[in-house]
């Protein structure tokens, strides 16, 4: 997406600014997402997280995938999440205790594998790098319909096979327990 | 700097970590699985950030991206299904109670 001009008083390019704040604030409701201990304000997290994620999208020149995003995380897997927390929470379930016993090897490992990768992005140079490049929607449907006919079909029976597995898993039981 | 590609990796790293750190420590299972959402979303980062900025891959990054959100609807529709089916059975939806193949 092409913003032009700078933002006054900071003396940044209005895109890089725009780039900060969406950073800033996938990261934190990031952060929020696994560290909150109530779980209901981590789903909410979540959502905040995703639609941080679609504006970065955006800023990438991918506006079908900020769509789909839109539509896919924040309306359907979001929704799908705090109904099954809303589904799993019991009144004798612990709110202290949310983490493992493990945190702290978890939170070594996890600050290793950033700092690693980080390194690598660092130390790799990836050839020559063009400016954002643009994708056009008619472009992708073109490409989605003809070289990825073959993933595009194996991934709606994937769905219809998740779907009857969904439900298959989650239907009472007749004179089952509970 | 929001040229840079560098700058759109390390961000799909540190979100790839935080979602490491919550699948490794939260004791919740639905805890654990919007940790792994956040990881697919970080790695679908780092695939549409390639696709702007190398040319000739813009589209297929694009199309890749939206096939692993189809994935990622699949595998969190079967995930949840799961946990609601456990606790259904065991009364509690923290993973280290889960221990009936341990006693």
């Amino acid at each position: 997406m092409a913003l032009g001009g700078t933002v006054p008083f900071i003396g940044l390019a209005f895109a890089d600014v725009m780039f900060l704040i969406l950073a800033a604030m996938m990261l934190g409701s990031g952060l929020m997402v696994v560290l909150a201990r109530d779980i209901i304000r981590a789903g909410l997290a979540m959502i905040v997280c995703f639609a941080a994620l679609a504006g970065l999208y955006v800023l990438l020149n991918a506006p079908l995938v900020a769509a789909a995003q839109v539509l896919v995380y924040i309306g359907a897997i979001s929704v799908l999440i705090l109904f099954a927390i809303m589904l799993t929470q019991t009144k004798a379930a612990p709110t202290r205790l949310v983490f493992q016993t493990q945190t702290g090897a978890a939170a070594i490992a996890a600050i290793l594998l950033a700092l690693v990768v980080a390194a690598a992005v660092g130390a790799t140079d990836w050839g020559e790098v063009a400016a954002r490049l643009a994708t056009a929607t008619d472009e992708l449907a073109r490409v989605l319909f003809r070289d990825y006919v073959l993933p595009f079909e194996v991934v709606s029976v994937l769905l219809l096979a998740a779907v009857i597995g969904a439900v298959y898993l989650a239907k009472r039981e007749e004179g089952g327990p509970s | 700097m929001i040229d840079s590609l560098d700058a759109y990796l390390v961000l799909s790293a540190l979100l790839f970590s935080i979602g490491t750190f919550g699948f490794l420590a939260r004791r919740n299972a639905i805890s654990m699985l919007m940790s792994i959402e956040l990881m697919l979303n970080a790695v679908n980062l780092a695939i549409i950030a390639f696709g702007a900025f190398v040319p000739g891959l813009a589209v297929d990054a694009s199309v890749i991206a939206i096939i692993v959100m189809a994935v990622a609807a699949a595998e969190a529709t079967v995930g949840l299904a799961i946990v609601i089916a456990i606790f259904r059975n065991r009364r509690t939806p923290l993973v280290d109670e889960y221990d009936a193949m341990r006693r």
